[in-house]
Parts: structure tokens; sequence; C-alpha cells
């Protein structure tokens, strides 16, 4: 019998929130070890060699300590049937999803802004994802007409894209006013059963991040 | 049929390096089309070549890959330097996200103003994060290669991440006896050793004249 994965990390999305999301839609039950509040907390898991690179996120599953972020999110999918039939598939799908985690990464680092940056970052996010990346998962629906991003089956770059298009969402509220097909996938995708419970409210929404000295 | 694979980027290291390092290890002869100018660049853009706007670009197998992981991840899958299974995969996925990171703080130093660099900062890093961890590895279970007994993506990729410290601090390995071992013989492997010698596709620190170029290419209107 397997025990259900573990969660290391902050009380936070940060790097762990894909995480969370991929692990929801392929229905698996985790679990988050106590968050990461103080430094102590951090120096046990080092001394205890539980981090191989001295970094979170950090995931308990089958057996392995697994860091690093794609590494851990490209196991998950690999296990749970979310990253495409062949390697083609793949190729496609991990084009997606590094796209994804490029904005996301904008988006995590964008509230540590520096007062005097702040507004140019806002500007050169919301650019992004509508200049760059928004247009690209808009034409592939558009060329296709399936209902997911790749090999008419869901997966990663599904669940990665909705995420990316929500987070952008919570800064700018029109932000798919464009992107006609974009506003079906999302509301079809927010439909799964599986993620439509992970959305449900009671889980963590924290839009500030009020992470602790890293 | 198809041909071989065709890279565009600058003439340089930067994201595609390891990407040279990946299709030379594995025996792929690959040819290459160098970014020197603005044009060149917003000729791509327009003709669609370029999904995120961004370089690398491999054309290979019919695709038009763009994403440096994605692209080293197909060739990898593709010529078998990816694990066995899942786990095995998992295990090369830590270790070459760990590598990386490593590559990562130097790809941007020709680019990062003289006194905000921090090459100390890089040192500690290899020396006390990264390469303890393959030491141990290796150490660990004894075995020629990082994973499954059998030469793949992380063994590349820690070569190339060996030599490119080395650059910046020759005696950067003098505690890891283990890694010693490990770079001569990963650089005696009959296509590394290829790559590694002069007139190879492998490109040069990043001089004057790459950073230049990079930036005249990237500027805004």
């Amino acid at each position: 019998m397997t025990t259900k994965p573990r969660l290391y990390y902050f009380n936070g999305r940060g790097r762990m929130e894909t995480i969370r999301w991929l692990l929801a839609t392929a229905g698996v039950e985790f679990e988050e070890a106590e968050y990461l509040e103080t430094r102590e907390q951090y120096e046990k898991l080092l001394q205890d060699g539980a981090l191989l690179f001295q970094q979170v996120p950090m995931v308990e599953i089958d057996e392995m300590k697994l860091v690093q972020t794609r590494a851990i999110l490209n196991y998950i999918a690999g296990k749970h049937n979310l990253y495409g039939k062949d390697i083609k598939e793949r190729a496609l799908i991990d084009m997606y999803v590094e796209g994804t985690m490029d904005l996301n990464e904008m988006i995590m680092l964008y509230p540590f802004s520096s007062p005097e940056e702040k507004e140019k970052n806002f500007a050169l996010m919301i650019q992004r994802a509508t200049n760059r990346y928004f247009p690209v998962y808009e034409k592939v629906y558009g060329n296709h007409g399936q209902d997911f991003l790749v090999g008419n089956q869901l997966s990663r770059a599904d669940v990665q894209v909705l995420e990316s298009i929500l987070m952008i969402e919570e800064y700018e509220p029109t932000v798919l006013s464009e992107f006609p097909l974009l506003q079906a996938f999302k509301a079809r995708i927010s439909n799964l059963p599986t993620i439509k419970k992970f959305l449900q409210p009671g889980r963590m929404q924290p839009h500030a991040l009020d992470i602790p000295s890293l | 049929m198809s041909g071989k694979p065709k890279l565009t980027y600058f003439n340089g290291r930067g994201c595609m390096e390891s990407i040279r390092w990946l299709l030379a290890a594995a025996g792929v002869e690959f040819e290459e089309e160098f970014l020197e100018t603005r044009e060149q660049y917003q000729k791509l853009i327009k003709d669609g070549a370029l999904l995120f706007d961004q370089v690398p670009l491999v054309e290979i197998d019919g695709m038009k890959m763009v994403q440096t992981r994605a692209i080293l991840r197909y060739i990898a899958a593709k010529y078998n330097l990816y694990g066995k299974d899942l786990k095995e995969r998992a295990l090369i996925d830590m270790y070459v996200e760990g590598t990386a990171d490593l590559m990562g703080m130097i790809i941007p130093f020709p680019f990062t103003p003289l006194k905000e660099r921090n090459l100390a900062l890089i040192i500690e890093r290899a020396t006390t994060r990264y390469f303890p961890v393959y030491e141990k590895v290796l150490k660990q279970h004894g075995q020629e290669f990082l994973v499954g007994n059998r030469f793949s993506w992380a063994d590349v990729q820690l070569l190339e991440a060996i030599l490119i410290v080395e650059e910046k601090e020759p005696t950067v390995l003098s505690k890891f006896p283990v890694l010693q071992a490990f770079k001569a013989r990963i650089s005696n492997i009959p296509t590394i050793k290829k790559f590694l010698q002069p007139g190879s596709q492998r490109k040069p620190p990043p001089d004057d004249q790459y950073v230049a170029t990079v930036i005249e290419v990237f500027k805004k209107d």
C-alpha cells in the first residue's frame, strides 16, 4: 500500500503550486508537511539530508525525496498519464509547459518587486501573457479544434495553462477578453471533476505572498 | 527521411550549449545557423518559426522546437539517454536540474555589470551545494555513471558543468576525487572526446563580440 505524497514547502504558492495542481488533477490525495516558517525547521530538513540541493520544493513520493520542481512535475505527469502518449507529444507538452513556467516565474516574483520596479514589472507580466503566451495557446486550439492542447487528451499542458490563466486573471480580470477559445478552454477544464474540486474555496488562495526571508 | 537537426542561435554558448553537448554525446551530427543581426531575428519571428519569440530553436524530426529543456528532453529520450523507467528519469531530472541551476549562474555572467558579478558565490555553490551531491552519488553506488549503471544525459551535463566552472576556477575539483575520475572517464567516451577536440562545434567562452551581438539582436526599437 502506498502512502500519500508529502509536500514540503512554505505556506504559499511559490514553486509548489503547480505540483499541487498536477497531483489534484490526477486525483492523488496528498499531505502537506508542517509549513516552513522558521529557520530551525529548514535547518532540520538540511541536517536530515532531506533536501538534495538544500532547496524546497521537496516531495516525498514512492520512496523518493524528489526535489527540483520540474523533476517532480515530470514524474507525476509521467506516472499519471498526463504527459502524452509518445515522445513527440511529450515534446509539444514540454514546449507549452515551459512557456507557462516562464510566465509563472514572472507572476511569482512580481510581489517581491521593489517599489520603483512594481509598475514596470506588472506591465511586462501582463504584456507577456497577452502578447507572447496566450496567443500561442489560443492558436493551438484554433488550429486543431480539439478540447485539449495535445493529443486530444487531458495533459499537464492543459492544467498548467489553466493555472497560469487564473493567476494572471487575479491581477487583470479582463486578460482573456481577446481570447475566446481560451475562455472556453478555461470553463471546460475548470469543470473537470478533479479540477473543479481543487478550485473550491477552502484551499489556500494567497495573492500577495508573505514568505519569510528565504 | 529527416535531415540533420538544425540549430539556430548565436555563435556562442548561451542556452544552446547544453543541447550541442547532448547531440554530440549521442553521436548526432547537426547543422547550425548563427544569429548575427536584428533583421534575422525579426524574420524568424515573422516567419512564425519561434513559438515564444525566443531562441534556442532546433529543427528536428519535422518540428520547430523551442525551450531548452523541451529540446534536451526530446533528444535524451530519442537517443536513450533518459534512463530506463520513470524512477531513473526522476533521478536524471533532479541531477540535470541541479547542473542547469549551476550553469544558469554562469550564463548571464558576461551580461552582468562587473561590480555585480559574484564569482565567489558561483564557486561556493559549486563546491558546497552541487559537486558534493554528485561526488556522493557516484561514491555510494561505485558505478561509472550517475544513474542506472548506464551513460545518460545526467553524465553529459555534469561534465559540461564541471568544465565551465573549471574555466573560472581551475582547482574547483580539488576536494572531489571521485568527480576527477568521472571527468577523466566521461571525457574519454569517443563521442565526447571528439566534441572536446579543437575544430568541433563546441563553443568557446563568451567574448565581447558575442555579448555585443546578443545585445544588438535583442535590443528594443
